[in-house]
């Protein structure tokens, strides 16, 4: 962006990180984004970022398959081809349902858990080949670091804010 | 940071750092493999080739090469296919049960133990492909559009569910495996550029997806991690529930019992911890892991051994008592063959083996031993293959009309189908402890503050200090 500057504020120690994002946010200035080498609990209401739906996404998909597996199983043994098996009703689908529950029960896990994976991986862009955009390759061993995107003017007060909070090192691109 | 009772043991011993972390389980994937790997590792590609070569014998000839005869209709391959998913079963129920309850100490085994699931999958499939006799049209299993007639699979039968159950629980796992690795290879990766290797580098580019751990991936990374347990806890109890089902659904006397699913799955587990505790046993060592796959771990492993064991003898027994109990005149005599016939010494081995030797655990000094965990897991998994053996085979051999009772003797080919399926698993197991992270690398990095022996220690210091500034 023009005008901008883009500051690495690069930490060793997580909770230093969590405690410098709470200050600037506290003076109204925003953190693009945080990269560590594992998840730090909490950091998501600190930088404001909004709850994951995924979850939400995973209920939808696992809907679908047991909606796919019952017309599936429906559609195979009563309406296409009803045969007598063992002599097993099969002129409707209530009279034979039982026997179809495992099969809809994996079918459920196998849409559920398929689809949210996918969803995850195109919602984050995590493919084969893609290019990983940590700005520090250390961010995934043992640095935590905290992007911000600054007006020049802000610049020496949000270093200095960092450099209390315990950032080792700052970087002004 | 979350609290964590000082009276608990640390999980991570010694005074560890983040990087060390990271270069303790990167350390087997950097450098070179030695003597002994090599060696373990050519016989296992042996016995991979071997079996193989037995396989394709089979097909070739076909499956009259194998015991099974009219009677004994399921023999070698469903004993095999049922040990082997069972084994499988401790991988997912470490991962997803474990990470459900919360239980810290999983974070060091998930990983190998959710490979071990993979490849004992991988070793199942191979015997219950070969089963159907003609495994090049074994698509007929799944629903198809044909020009059969319109000839669709039966969805009652518990043989189908077996196919939608193993599928399911195969492909779920692997998804579950593959998302927990993409961070860590993540951090391979980058060590691998900051060390300026462009090739590793690149590799790892690849199978790291470009994880570049932003804060809103972590989340989405966590959130998909619980679903997915949350989905897999019913799905690992669904699919033993299942193949125990493919025996208690059917007329035989001693399969046609109600206590079949949990019997099975409680086994299941069982031996699949016995599993993991033979592989981890060798891999903390063989790998220098011993800071992070502790003593304890190997104790709570064995604890569950002993609690799942437990499970599965008061089900034989509950199985012995009902079998007289219910006055069944075959189920009766179908115990009485198991215990005293043809076959009693498989029998008494799976009585050995799965009741009598778990309840050596109760002993700390047994269950802190690493040679004795070593040796009663390998006893346990002895145990379980003569369990589905007995099940299986002297179910079977005896049937309603004594004219056709017959034995089994396992051919050569068989034998051999199930040394390929051993050397399969090691060689896989072999080239994943060489080339992935072995150990959840950025989960374990959570747990540092609050289960590391250090920061504990540390605490314990600091609260000791403030009571005695306080009196």
């Amino acid at each position: 962006m023009a005008g901008t500057k883009t500051i690495h504020g690069i930490y060793d120690d997580e909770e230093c990180l969590v405690e410098g994002a709470k200050q600037l946010r506290s003076s109204h200035f925003k953190v693009k984004d945080v990269f560590s080498p594992f998840p730090i609990h909490g950091i998501d209401d600190v930088i404001g970022l909004p709850r994951t739906r995924i979850a939400i996404t995973a209920f939808i998909y696992g809907v679908t398959g047991t909606s796919l597996a019952i017309l599936m199983t429906w559609y195979m043994m009563v309406n296409d081809w009803p045969t007598d098996i063992g002599g097993k009703p099969s002129f409707w689908y209530y009279m034979n349902w039982p026997a179809f529950i495992p099969v809809t029960f994996e079918l459920t896990v196998f849409c559920a858990g398929h689809g949210m994976a996918i969803t995850f991986l195109l919602r984050s862009w995590l493919l084969p080949g893609v290019m990983p955009k940590n700005p520090d390759p250390r961010t995934t061993d043992d640095k935590f670091l905290m992007l911000l995107e600054v007006k020049p003017e802000d610049e020496t007060k949000i270093v200095s804010m960092l450099r209390q909070s315990g950032a080792t090192e700052i970087n002004v691109i | 940071m979350q609290h964590e009772s000082p009276l608990r043991d640390p999980l991570i011993l010694g005074d560890r750092s983040y990087h060390e972390i990271t270069s303790d389980i990167a350390r087997p994937i950097e450098g070179k493999a030695n003597r002994y790997w090599y060696v373990v590792f050519t016989i296992s590609v042996a016995a991979f080739i071997w079996g193989f070569s037995c396989l394709a014998y089979t097909i070739g000839t076909g499956i009259g090469q194998w015991g099974a005869n009219k009677t004994v209709g399921w023999a070698w391959d469903i004993t095999n296919f049922v040990w082997w998913i069972g084994i499988g079963h401790a991988g997912t129920l470490i991962s997803a049960v474990l990470l459900l309850f919360r239980q810290k100490w999983r974070m060091a085994i998930n990983r190998s133990a959710e490979a071990m699931t993979i490849f004992a999958v991988l070793c199942a499939a191979v015997f219950v492909t070969m089963h159907t006799g003609r495994p090049w049209v074994d698509y007929w299993l799944f629903p198809h559009a044909n020009q059969f007639g319109s000839l669709w699979v039966n969805f009652n039968s518990p043989l189908m569910w077996d196919v939608f159950a193993v599928s399911t629980y195969f492909t779920i796992s692997l998804v579950f495996w593959y998302l927990g690795l993409i961070p860590d290879f993540g951090a391979i990766r980058d060590r691998f550029k900051v060390a300026g290797k462009p090739m590793q580098e690149k590799i790892y580019r690849i199978l790291s997806f470009g994880w570049s751990g932003r804060a809103r991936d972590w989340s989405r990374f966590e959130e998909v991690s619980l679903v997915l347990a949350g989905l897999s806890t019913p799905l690992v109890f669904s699919v033993h529930s299942i193949v125990s089902m493919d025996f208690a659904t059917s007329v035989v006397p001693g399969w046609h019992t109600t206590i079949f699913p949990p019997y099975f799955v409680a086994g299941a587990v069982f031996s699949g911890f016995a599993m993991v505790s033979t592989l981890l046993l060798i891999m903390r060592k063989v790998l220098s892991l011993e800071h992070y796959i502790t003593i304890q771990h190997m104790e709570m492993m064995s604890i569950i051994v002993t609690l799942t064991g437990s499970m599965v003898g008061v089900a034989y027994l509950s199985e012995l008592f009902i079998s007289w109990y219910s006055g069944v005149e075959y189920e009766g005599y179908a115990f009485m063959n198991r215990a005293t016939g043809p076959y009693w010494w498989s029998y008494w081995g799976m009585m050995t083996c799965n009741v009598i030797s778990p309840q050596l655990f109760w002993f700390k000094k047994i269950r802190t031993s690493l040679m004795a965990m070593f040796v009663l897991s390998i006893v346990v998994n002895i145990g379980m293959w003569f369990e589905r053996f007995v099940i299986i085979v002297t179910s079977l051999h005896r049937d309603y009309l004594p004219s056709s009772w017959t034995m089994y003797h396992p051919t050569w080919v068989e034998i051999g189908i199930f040394i390929g399926t051993i050397g399969m698993f090691f060689t896989f197991f072999l080239l994943f402890s060489r080339t992935f992270p072995v150990i959840a690398l950025s989960e374990l990095k959570t747990i540092l503050k609050s289960s590391g022996e250090v920061p504990k220690r540390k605490r314990a210091e600091e609260a000791q200090a403030a009571e005695n500034t306080h009196h």
